[in-house]
């Protein structure tokens, strides 16, 4: 352990020797934003610090209890200290410490967080109750358990110079070198704690079974993760509060989660979140003097929260919009060049003459499906940009060579599930077309050459079968399934 | 008695009935939350109080009971939607996105309680501690008696929530079990979800005046949580629930008046203590549920091994009986004059080894077996009665019937035994007989042992 004081120490000290002490905070708002910005204040560097560190180490925890979905599970643990603190300040006379010193304290929250775990593990494993009854109850109770023994705290004068009640709402502003050395220690035995226990403890968010099939202890795991998150809030709460540290070991890591699929990604990102919030927001506090710096910290927090739920690069709100704007757009595509190569054959079946018709007009294609008139232009235009279609003189629209190669491999897509669909599944084949059109777009290289070799033996692979069920157009064999003659036939 | 609390009901009745109300307010609509799943949303919507008041004062600059209630509630209706909102469009879990919004509005609240602090005494410890024991202080008058305002507030809110529930009753049913079949049922699900919210804001910020944050908190969630371990019956759960938040808060403040005076210490917070006595209440619910409890769970369990040790123990001294002889010599048959039975320490030891169980145990069985009359001890000697034997012969019927059964359904001779060893403790007279009539030989077991008859032992009746 006095390793990681010194380590403690030495961090503190880094910071908070950079700048001579200069006398109280005075002058203009532009002088305390310069001597804010040069890090002039004692004061101010140790908040800075402890809040970046506090939300370093919280994001990187919270990103554990956000994947084994249990986000709120902070929230509970941070009420179940309470008890355990007014506990040690009324228990610890009786044992020849002072109520007031800070380890006892410290050391009565992490029993009783403890002891909060045990409950919410108990709770689980009732029947009936879920994961929310569990964190719930644990809260309440713990909390009004806590709060019972801090208003008899509260009437003896040690107990009000204790400060108490600072547990609950937190004062930032007023963190002590301390407090920002307590921060260090535990976050640094935190990462550590997670650095030794990442298998084990990416097993139990992500695949709990196959945890448990390789030996792994699951209530033990769980134990492990929650006495993590015990260990963030005892020291975040006396320094920053209950709400601040709750949102504090929640939004960084949701936040982190729509900018990356990968566990040590979102963990980096996390903790850059939650160590850029509490930088900022120390700052914002500092500058602003009637902002409560807990309260800036989450707000912070928050805002970069919903920057990254809009333009997160994996989850993001705009990526996925734009993702199934895409897709939509592709399928668009692929149902217009079918649209006219099918046009194109049908004239040739129906004429049979041998004379090639390449376009087809745009209230053929218009009829063809339910698209709107803007829609099928617009597609249009994107399809002869891509140089897969152009217009003629006529106006009508004709395929180009690259338009026809490609339209050939859809239809081939279309009809072998068709046929695949008439011959194994047993679907009749006026229903075949519309079952198909939904799954044509997602056909992958290696189903479609087993497909070949189910349906295909006499045929070259390659060679475009007949469509199996009357042509004519999407509009046509809707009106031909809604009437019973059409059933019939 | 009255004496002994230093009782007053102008005083100590109105602290009573005001707990009670907010107590069983709350556990009404919790109900649906905790089948919902969703009880932690109760603790957000109850988090919006603030941010609602200080929102609601600075916008319009009153400082009119009804316009803070309005906006609070609002806040804590907004507190719902967003979350609903955050977990739909970033498809976030529900537990983070209830997270992000609560703290978030927390925050914002903060920061306009500081903003507005000139102007409006809002006391954030009063906030989360709740100050029930002001709550005699403060009375309206009523056609001529005075009558605490947070009371009646409170009994208005009751009131409204006891209609919701009654009135709803199927809808809420349906909608919590299974919101597809509300929707074909022809009324929307999430309607319904945004009522009971509305519910749910309504009384944790009627409540929180009076009670505080805590006591809120805990009844949306602990009362119905001990119910729903005692019963899986909607309406039932719902009484219980009422009633545990009741009881909760009647004990919580004789705790709050008799526990300090023991501890030697002048008050102690009642909405604390009620809402810890909620928690014992829900401890005693998991641990002594008939269905549910653990340890009743533990009890039934043990019950059952002992049982089966029991009648394990009786059969095998009637087959010791049936073969004449225990391997080493250690006990003997003598049915000619009664005389049969397991002798000494070498008996004792094989019946611990065969049954599989401790000598402690083995004795328990046997105190247990002679106190039923199945069996004398006589010394050294363990023998069977007449009833005992009687017993016995029907257990290893069953079981030599259950072999045959078994070898004529085509399961092999090596898992025949281990089988019909467990379904022999569950095997009624008549099912013994209908086995009976099905196996081919009703006379001999695979084995070659005999099988019991039915009435072997049958004591004959006094005549």
């Amino acid at each position: 352990m006095s390793g990681f004081w010194q380590v403690a120490d030495f961090l503190v000290s880094v910071v908070a020797d950079f700048r001579p002490l200069a006398p109280g905070v005075a002058g203009s708002f532009r002088d305390r934003l310069s001597s804010l910005l040069l890090f002039e204040h004692y004061n101010t560097r140790v908040v800075v610090l402890g809040a970046m560190l506090l939300g370093l180490a919280s994001g990187l925890v919270g990103c554990f209890t956000l994947l084994r979905r249990r986000a709120l599970v902070g929230d509970a643990l941070s009420h179940a200290t309470l008890p355990g603190v007014g506990l040690a300040f009324l228990l610890a006379p009786l044992a020849g410490y002072d109520g007031g010193n800070r380890l006892v304290l410290l050391a009565g929250a992490a029993v009783s967080g403890t002891a909060g775990a045990l409950a919410i593990l108990f709770i689980r494993s009732l029947p009936r109750l879920k994961e929310d009854a569990a964190l719930g109850i644990v809260l309440s109770v713990f909390f009004g358990a806590g709060v019972a023994l801090l208003t008899v705290v509260q009437q003896s004068s040690a107990g009000r110079a204790a400060g108490l009640d600072r547990y609950i709402f937190g004062q930032a502003a007023s963190m002590t070198a301390d407090d920002a050395r307590l921060i260090a220690v535990t976050a640094a035995l935190a990462a550590l704690l997670i650095a030794c226990n990442f298998r084990s403890l990416t097993l139990l968010c992500f695949d709990e079974g196959y945890a448990a099939a390789q030996g792994y202890s699951i209530p033990l795991l769980d134990l492990l993760l929650m006495f993590l998150v015990v260990l963030i809030t005892m020291i975040g709460l006396q320094a920053v509060g209950l709400i601040l540290m709750i949102a504090l070991l929640v939004i960084p890591a949701a936040a982190a989660r729509f900018w990356t699929n990968r566990l040590w990604v979102m963990l980096l990102i996390s903790g850059l979140i939650g160590g850029l919030s509490g930088f900022l927001g120390a700052m914002l506090s500092a500058v602003f003097a009637d902002l409560p710096s807990g309260a800036v910290i989450v707000l912070t927090c928050s805002l970069l929260f919903f920057l990254s739920l809009l333009l997160g690069r994996e989850r993001g709100v705009l990526v996925r919009s734009l993702r199934r704007r895409e897709l939509s757009a592709a399928i668009d595509r692929e149902h217009l060049l079918r649209g006219i190569w099918e046009l194109r054959e049908s004239a040739v079946e129906f004429s049979g003459s041998v004379v090639e018709r390449r376009a087809a007009g745009f209230e053929e294609l218009l009829s063809l499906r339910s698209w709107s008139i803007g829609r099928l232009r617009a597609q249009i235009r994107r399809a002869s940009a891509e140089g897969l279609v152009w217009l003629n003189s006529e106006g009508a629209i004709e395929l180009t060579r690259r338009g026809v190669m490609e339209a050939e491999r859809l239809v081939h897509h279309h009809r072998l599930w068709e046929l695949y669909l008439i011959t194994h599944a047993d679907v009749a084949a006026s229903r075949v077309d519309r079952e198909a059109d939904a799954i044509e777009h997602v056909l992958e290289p290696e189903l479609i050459a087993r497909l070949e070799q189910l349906l295909l033996q006499r045929q070259r692979s390659g060679e475009i079968p007949a469509s199996p069920h009357e042509m004519g157009g999407f509009q046509s064999q809707v009106g031909s399934v809604a009437s019973p003659e059409g059933r019939q036939s | 008695m009255t004496d002994v609390l230093d009782w007053t009901w102008q005083y100590d009745g109105v602290i009573l009935l005001t707990g009670i109300l907010c107590a069983v307010a709350a556990s009404l609509p919790g109900n649906f939350l905790v089948l919902r799943r969703t009880s932690l949303l109760g603790d957000a919507v109850s988090h919006a109080v603030l941010p609602g008041i200080a929102a609601a004062f600075l916008l319009t600059h009153s400082r009119t009971g009804a316009v803070l209630f309005v906006g609070a509630v609002v806040a804590g209706l907004l507190t719902a939607v967003l979350t609903e909102l955050i977990r739909d469009i970033g498809s976030v879990d529900e537990g983070a996105s209830t997270g992000v919004v609560f703290t978030t509005l927390f925050a914002a609240g903060l920061v306009l309680i500081v903003q507005a602090a000139d102007a409006v005494d809002l006391d954030p410890g009063c906030v989360l501690y709740g100050a029930l024991e002001d709550s005699p202080l403060q009375t309206v008058r009523i056609v001529g008696t005075e009558i605490p305002r947070v009371a009646l507030t409170l009994a208005g809110v009751l009131l409204l929530n006891l209609l919701f529930v009654v009135l709803f009753f199927k809808e809420l049913l349906i909608s919590s079990f299974d919101p597809g079949l509300a929707t074909t049922g022809g009324y929307s699900a999430r309607l319904v979800h945004y009522l009971l919210m509305i519910v749910v804001a309504i009384t944790a910020v009627a409540s929180f005046e009076a009670a505080g944050n805590i006591l809120v908190v805990a009844m949306f969630i602990v009362p119905p949580s001990s119910a729903l371990l005692l019963t899986t019956r909607l309406s039932r759960m719902i009484w219980l629930s009422a009633g545990i938040a009741a009881i909760s808060a009647v004990a919580g403040h004789f705790s709050a008046i008799v526990l300090p005076r023991w501890l030697g210490y002048r008050s102690i917070s009642t909405a604390g203590m009620m809402t810890l006595c909620a928690g014992l209440c829900f401890l005693i619910a998991a641990l002594f549920s008939p269905s549910a409890g653990v340890l009743t769970g533990w009890v039934r369990r043990v019950r059952l091994s002992l049982r089966i040790l029991c009648e394990d123990l009786l059969a095998l001294l009637y087959r010791i009986e049936e073969r004449g002889s225990v391997p080493g010599g250690a006990g003997r048959s003598d049915v000619s004059n009664g005389q049969s039975g397991v002798f000494g320490d070498a008996g004792f030891e094989y019946l611990a080894k065969k049954l599989l169980c401790s000598r402690r145990l083995l004795i328990l069985a046997g105190w247990i077996q002679q106190y039923r009359g199945n069996l004398v001890r006589e010394g050294p000697a363990w023998r069977l009665t007449d009833s005992g034997r009687r017993v016995a012969s029907l257990l290893v019927r069953s079981h030599r019937l259950w072999e045959s059964y078994l070898a004529t359904e085509g399961v092999g001779p090596g898992r025949i035994h281990r089988q019909a060893e467990t379904l022999e403790h569950y095997t009624s007279e008549g099912l013994r007989n209908r086995l009976d009539t099905g196996v081919a030989d009703g006379a001999v077991d695979p084995h070659g042992s005999r099988i019991p008859r039915e009435d072997d032992f049958r004591i004959p009746p006094v005549s």
